[in-house]
Parts: C-alpha cells; sequence; structure tokens
C-alpha cells in the first residue's frame, strides 16, 4: 500500500518507545512516590494513603475509594497551562482512576481513602500515559496491596501504519490521516484497563495498534519493577 | 500547637542547636540545577534538605498595562501541590501560597531584577510577558527563600525565543538571555523565643513565632520585606534579623552564582 | 502433569503482580494471592518461605491497627465521650473516658485537664472491629502522657527492628545516649534527653529504618554509636 510516511520524525523504529527512565522514591514526604520520563514527557506521582476520607459521608463501610488526580504544571506545555483544574485534566484524573481501579484491593481499607496526585513537569505527548506509569509504580511503593502493576503507552496509527508511543511532532502531522490511541494495561492478563482514541483510523488499523503496543507494554512493565526493587538494593 | 515541643525546640536552640543538628544560622545543603523542563523557557531544580521545588519561565506577547505602555510585564504564580506534602490539600490557592508568590514577585519586582523597557516590542501594543511559577514537588520548609532562588535561576537560564507576527515561535530559541539587571536574593529569619534561625523545616515553620523575610541585593541594599507570623517584633529584633538577612543572602548568592557557572 | 516451580528465593524484594511459584505445592501466605495455578505477589516487600508457606514481610504501608499494640497518639479532636486520636494511620482511635485514668472522670468534667489538643499518649488498642473502628486506653503499666522530648515518625514496618529481639536494639541506643525512647508499633516514637545525644538516637533509628534488611545492622549500630558517644558499648539480650 503505498504510504507518504517512511520513516518517524525522530528516526525511530516503529515499534519503539522513547529512552525511558523511571524511579521510585523520590518524595519523603509521600507514603508513595514515583518518577516516569518517557521521551520529553515527565510525570511525578505521589501516594497519601490509606488515609481517613473525608467528608464522612462519602465513606464506604464496605472498601476504600481511590482518588486520581492529575495536573499540568504551568510550564509544562508550549503555552502557559492556567494553574487550577480544567475539563481536560479532570477527565483525565478520572480515566487514571479508572484505569488504576481494578488492581487496587480497596476492600483491604474500609472508610479510607487512598489519593494518588500526579504532575506533570513537561510534556511531548503520552502525559496520560506516563501519569498512569508513575502512578502505579507509586502505588507499588506505599505498600498498597495490588494484584498487579498497571502499565500505560499510547499507540498511534499514522498514515495507515501502526507506530508506538507516538510523539508530539507525530501527533501535529498533516495531511495524512493521524490516530492517537493512549492504552493501559495489566501486564500479566493482557486486561485493558484505559483505552482512548482520538484521529482517524479504520477499525483493524485501531486493534492492530492495540496488539502492537503489547511488547512495548512488557518491556515498560519491567522498567517499572526494576525501579522498584533498585531502591532496596542495600 | 503543641507547648511541649516548642519548648523543647527553644530548649534547643539555646544550646545553639535544632533538632537536626544544624546550628542556629545555618542552611541545609543546597542543591541547584538549571534548564532541567524542556518545554518551559528558562527553568531551574533546587533541593535543600527534603525540600525540592522546580520553577520555570514562559514567555508570551501581550499588550502592556496602560499606565506603562513600553514595559514588558513580569508575574509569579506558585502553588502548595497536594504531591508534595500531606497536608497541602486539593482546591483553590490557598494563603500561603499567594503570600509565597507575592513576595518573591515583590523581591523580583522592587530588585528591578528584568529590564522591563527592553521587554518592549510595539510601545502600547506588543510588549513580552515572562511568566514565572515556583512548584514545591517535596516540601520540608522555607518555601520563600528556595522558591526565590529558583526563579532567580531560571530566568538566568531562560533564553528569548523567535517572533513571528508578533507571536511566540515556542520550541525556536534563540541564544538571547532575559534583560537581567539585578539578583536580590530573598532570606527569611524566623524567631522562636527568643532565637533566630534561618532556612526553616517544615516542623520549625509549625513552631515559629514570627518571621521576616528581607530581599538582599548585590550592594546589601534591601528591596523587599515582609513579616509573617503571629508574634510582634521589636526594632531590636528587626535590626538584627536584617543584619542575619544580608549576611546569609551574601553565602546564597555565591552558590547561586557557582550553580549558574556550569 | 502440572509444572511445579518456585521462582523465587527467601528474601527477595518482590513486587505485586510477581509470580512466586506455579503449581499447588505451595500455599499462598500474607502478601500473596493465588490466581489458577499460580502463586503471585500483592505488595511490595520481602519474600519469606516458610516451609510450603510463601508469605511477604511488607516493607512500605501505613500502620493498620492491631489489639494490644502500645502505640503513640496524637489528640485531635475532644468529644464528650472521650479524645480522638490521630495514631498515623487511616483510622482514628478512640479514647473512651472510662479508660483514660485510674481516677473517676465525671461527666462534664473539663477534659482538657486530662490530654489536650496535640497532646501526644502513650496507649494500648483494646479493640478493632471489623470496619477497623478503634479502641484505646492509657490505664495500664508503660501508658501515659508524653511530656518533653520529641515525636519522629518511623516506618511501621521496621518497628521490630528497631525494637530488636528482647529490646536489644533499642537498649543499645539508650544505654549509648541515655535518651529515654519509646516506639509506638505504629511508628510513632518519642525521644527524649539531652538535645546532641538526642540528635544521635534519631540518627541511629534512621539508619536502622534505611537498611532493615541489610545484615550486619547491628554491628553498624553499634559502631555508629560508639563513634557519636565516644562510649564502648555492649550488645546485651535479655534471657
Amino acid at each position: 500500500m503505498m504510504t507518504k510516511f517512511t520513516k518517524r520524525p525522530d528516526g525511530r523504529k516503529f515499534e519503539d518507545t522513547r529512552p525511558i527512565e523511571a524511579k521510585a522514591g523520590v518524595i519523603s514526604k509521600a507514603d508513595g512516590s514515583a518518577f516516569f520520563k518517557i521521551g520529553k514527557t515527565s510525570a511525578y506521582a505521589a501516594v497519601y494513603g490509606p488515609r481517613e476520607l473525608h467528608p464522612r459521608h462519602r465513606q464506604d463501610p464496605k472498601t476504600g475509594i481511590l482518588r486520581c488526580n492529575y495536573n499540568m504544571m504551568p510550564f509544562s506545555g508550549e503555552e502557559r497551562v492556567r494553574p487550577g483544574p480544567s475539563r481536560r485534566s479532570k477527565e483525565i484524573s478520572m480515566v487514571t482512576e479508572k484505569a488504576l481501579q481494578p488492581v487496587v484491593n480497596l476492600e483491604d481499607y474500609p472508610n479510607a481513602v487512598v489519593d494518588v496526585f500526579v504532575e506533570l513537569t513537561e510534556t511531548d505527548a503520552g502525559s496520560r500515559c506516563a501519569g498512569i506509569c508513575a502512578a502505579s509504580m507509586a502505588l507499588a511503593d506505599a505498600g498498597i496491596t495490588m494484584k498487579d502493576m498497571v502499565t500505560s503507552v499510547s499507540a498511534g496509527v499514522i498514515d495507515h501504519n501502526i507506530v508506538v508511543d507516538i510523539d508530539g511532532e507525530e501527533e501535529h502531522i498533516e495531511d495524512v490521516d493521524v490516530a492517537d490511541i493512549p492504552i493501559a494495561m495489566i501486564p500479566s492478563t493482557e486486561e485493558i484497563t484505559l483505552l482512548q482514541m482520538d484521529g482517524k483510523a479504520k477499525k483493524e488499523e485501531l486493534l492492530k495498534a492495540i496488539e502492537a503496543v503489547k511488547p512495548a507494554l512488557k518491556k515498560i512493565a519491567e522498567i517499572q519493577r526494576k525501579a522498584l526493587k533498585e531502591k532496596y538494593k542495600g | 500547637m503543641n507547648q511541649d515541643l516548642k519548648n523543647h525546640i527553644n530548649e534547643a536552640l539555646k544550646k545553639g542547636i535544632r533538632l537536626d543538628g544544624r546550628k542556629k544560622e545555618e542552611f541545609r545543603k543546597i542543591e541547584i540545577e538549571t534548564g532541567v523542563v524542556a518545554t518551559a523557557e528558562g527553568s531551574a531544580r533546587v533541593k535543600c534538605g527534603d525540600t525540592e521545588l522546580l520553577a520555570g519561565i514562559k514567555l508570551d506577547v501581550g499588550t502592556p498595562y496602560p499606565d506603562s505602555p513600553d514595559d514588558g510585564v513580569m508575574m509569579v504564580g506558585s502553588e502548595l501541590l497536594p504531591l508534595a506534602n500531606p497536608e497541602f490539600e486539593s482546591g483553590p490557592p490557598k494563603i500561603q501560597s499567594i503570600e509565597t508568590a507575592r513576595v518573591i514577585d515583590r523581591g523580583i519586582r522592587e530588585g528591578k531584577v528584568i529590564d522591563t523597557k527592553k521587554l518592549c516590542i510595539e510601545k502600547g501594543e506588543h510588549v513580552w510577558m515572562v511568566m514565572i511559577d515556583v512548584l514545591p514537588i517535596n516540601y520540608d520548609g522555607n518555601l520563600i527563600d528556595l522558591g526565590g532562588l529558583a526563579a532567580l535561576a531560571a530566568l538566568k537560564n531562560a533564553k528569548m525565543t523567535e517572533l513571528k507576527d508578533n507571536k511566540v515561535q515556542y520550541g525556536k530559541r534563540t541564544k538571547q538571555d532575559l534583560p537581567i539587571r539585578s539578583m536580590p536574593i530573598p532570606v527569611t529569619v524566623v524567631k522562636i523565643g527568643e532565637n533566630l534561625i534561618v532556612d526553616p523545616t517544615d516542623a520549625e515553620e509549625k513552631v515559629l513565632d514570627a518571621r521576616l523575610t528581607v530581599s538582599v541585593l548585590e550592594d546589601d541594599t534591601i528591596c523587599a520585606m515582609q513579616k509573617g507570623g503571629n508574634a510582634t517584633l521589636s526594632v531590636k529584633d528587626i535590626n538584627e534579623m536584617m543584619d542575619l538577612a544580608i549576611k546569609k543572602s551574601q553565602e546564597l548568592r555565591k552558590k547561586l552564582e557557582e550553580a549558574l557557572a556550569k | 502433569m502440572t509444572d511445579e516451580k518456585l521462582l523465587v528465593k527467601d528474601k527477595d524484594i518482590v513486587i505485586p503482580g510477581e509470580v512466586l511459584a506455579s503449581g499447588m505445592n505451595y500455599l499462598p501466605g500474607h502478601g500473596t494471592y493465588r490466581d489458577d495455578k499460580k502463586i503471585i505477589a500483592n505488595r511490595l516487600g520481602l519474600l519469606t518461605i516458610d516451609g510450603k508457606v510463601l508469605k511477604t514481610v511488607p516493607l512500605a504501608g501505613r500502620y493498620m491497627p492491631k489489639r494490644n499494640d502500645v502505640i503513640i497518639g496524637k489528640v485531635i479532636d475532644i468529644l464528650m465521650s472521650g479524645w480522638k486520636l490521630d495514631i498515623n494511620s487511616a483510622y482514628p482511635a478512640m479514647l473512651p473516658l472510662k479508660d483514660a485514668s485510674f481516677s473517676y472522670i465525671a461527666k462534664g468534667a473539663d477534659l482538657t485537664k486530662y490530654f489536650e489538643l496535640d497532646d501526644y499518649v502513650v496507649l494500648k488498642i483494646t479493640n478493632v472491629t471489623s470496619q477497623n473502628l478503634v479502641d484505646v486506653t492509657c490505664k495500664g503499666p508503660g501508658l501515659h502522657k508524653i511530656r518533653g522530648g520529641r515525636i519522629i515518625h518511623v516506618n511501621t514496618h521496621k518497628v521490630p527492628r528497631i525494637i530488636g529481639k528482647k529490646g536489644s536494639m533499642v537498649s543499645l541506643i539508650k544505654g549509648a545516649t541515655d535518651c529515654k525512647v519509646i516506639v509506638g508499633q505504629n511508628g510513632t516514637t518519642w525521644v527524649s534527653g539531652e538535645p546532641h545525644m538526642e540528635i544521635i538516637t534519631v540518627n541511629a533509628i534512621k539508619m536502622i529504618e534505611e537498611k532493615a534488611h541489610v545484615s550486619g545492622l547491628t554491628e553498624s549500630v553499634k559502631a555508629y554509636l560508639e563513634k557519636a558517644t565516644g562510649k564502648k558499648l555492649e550488645v546485651k539480650i535479655k534471657e
């Protein structure tokens, strides 16, 4: 099939992610924390909890609740981001929560809340995915009981080509159809906990994209695992 | 507030020692790094003990204030991110972060750090806007001083961007620095009982009686001050606090210059 | 034929989701769960193999209240029925009037005469309900309001190491610095003594917290204390 897109702007192979850096336990005041950087997108996550949930009437005697807050620092985008929650950040907070919820054993924390705060210090596409990777590490770092980790990266379809970890420049390619597909997955079962898409692509291409990111997600899961164990090396 | 703990801190201070073993006039080890945020036109990270914060500069082009048509615009923002400390909550800015932003702003503005006339593009129509944001990632005290240092380092690190039709071309950086003329260093002196200390930790901030932030310029003149805390200060106190602030500003200035030279 | 395999060794650091063993030979203990034929870790911890049981010792996580634990709490509210305390957990504790003092407290008495807001108190947990409501008492040996000194917070999971076998580690520290030390099971710890000695005590405790799972810890702590205090020390294990 004829395609104008034969090379990625930064020279990566279609199935390669950008370089990744991950570290656990970076915020001493938090119960758990992590830093996750992919290309030029950097996210910090801090977990506080389980802690008492206020207001009292929101407490659930059968289970704890997970509360996620995604925020971009004012200097983390091209133009300055006005401080405070936006509709976009509220939506991302919600999908982040839904991405992590299936693995957290919230029944172990009745009446309590586990707060997860995600802050992006710089962004170049894939920010919600980086946030989820950092948040998952921070939850483990906080000793929260979880069935598994959650790992996340975005897939892309650019002029009918499947790519892994679509970056800012690729998102804005003109003249061809581009689709950006953030995905989060539980590595051991391959269950999907986050799936969004914007752009334009055929159904078969999207399904192929979801399959195509699995090796990258497994690689990222291994990086998250190493970072957590690294913290405890004597 | 636990009076017992405060008495304990006071007793230790009388013997010249603080809870973490520091002397009264001792700052924790400070690390300053610049150019740490790719999306900011200028940035810096400051680590001091367990406090870590980021400062970032964003540039834009806008209309000047009507009473200063050929001056660029500068503003400082700060937020107590809930990520940084269990006591910081989500929600609209608390008075502490508003005060921090305004005190850092005052130091930079009154110290005439930025030559705003050089930021004029077209009088009355287009000027450069310099937006400085200071945010803690991990918080254990002394936001004003460390935030002020980070803001200065970020300003020195910043480069102008290209313009096209009076619109900023983000990502197209030039080699041109911001027009920086001076570096006022803010130093907050904290009074606990009859003792004066600098660089308070979170625990020390909770038991302070009063504090005085003094922004000091290169020639030891003062360009901004702010008193905080519930207790009163005598003129003798203020005199001593100003002297201590001036002395410490010289040390901090050296640290900052060393970091910028790298 | 099922594949019986142990995939980890004793004292490995494991993370949530890590497969520890396959097959039905092993049993899931604390910190692990069985999924089909696999045993999987459900928290960050140090793997312990106890015969056929695989479990993890948690390395992180906030304190979960247990009956009979001796803890240190901070008064955060004063109610008609008693005092509410923050015990460094998701769950506050209640100290009822009848458990506050050996002397009788009349209804309507000024409760701040006993404990005020922000007071720290050494308490024993008398009951934890299924919803983690916690009752405590201040009546008993070693239970009292704290006066003087300072409070630090340590990781609740490191408390056994800080106390040591039969209290040997904390005794080593107390002997070296002449400080009073009470380590609450919830991690809230009281240290009281001469200011310089308090700092040495806190440093020793922080050292144990950081290196709790490393061998030779007692020797390192002893060496640090001897260097810092100039005293010659002996590790005594009470019989």
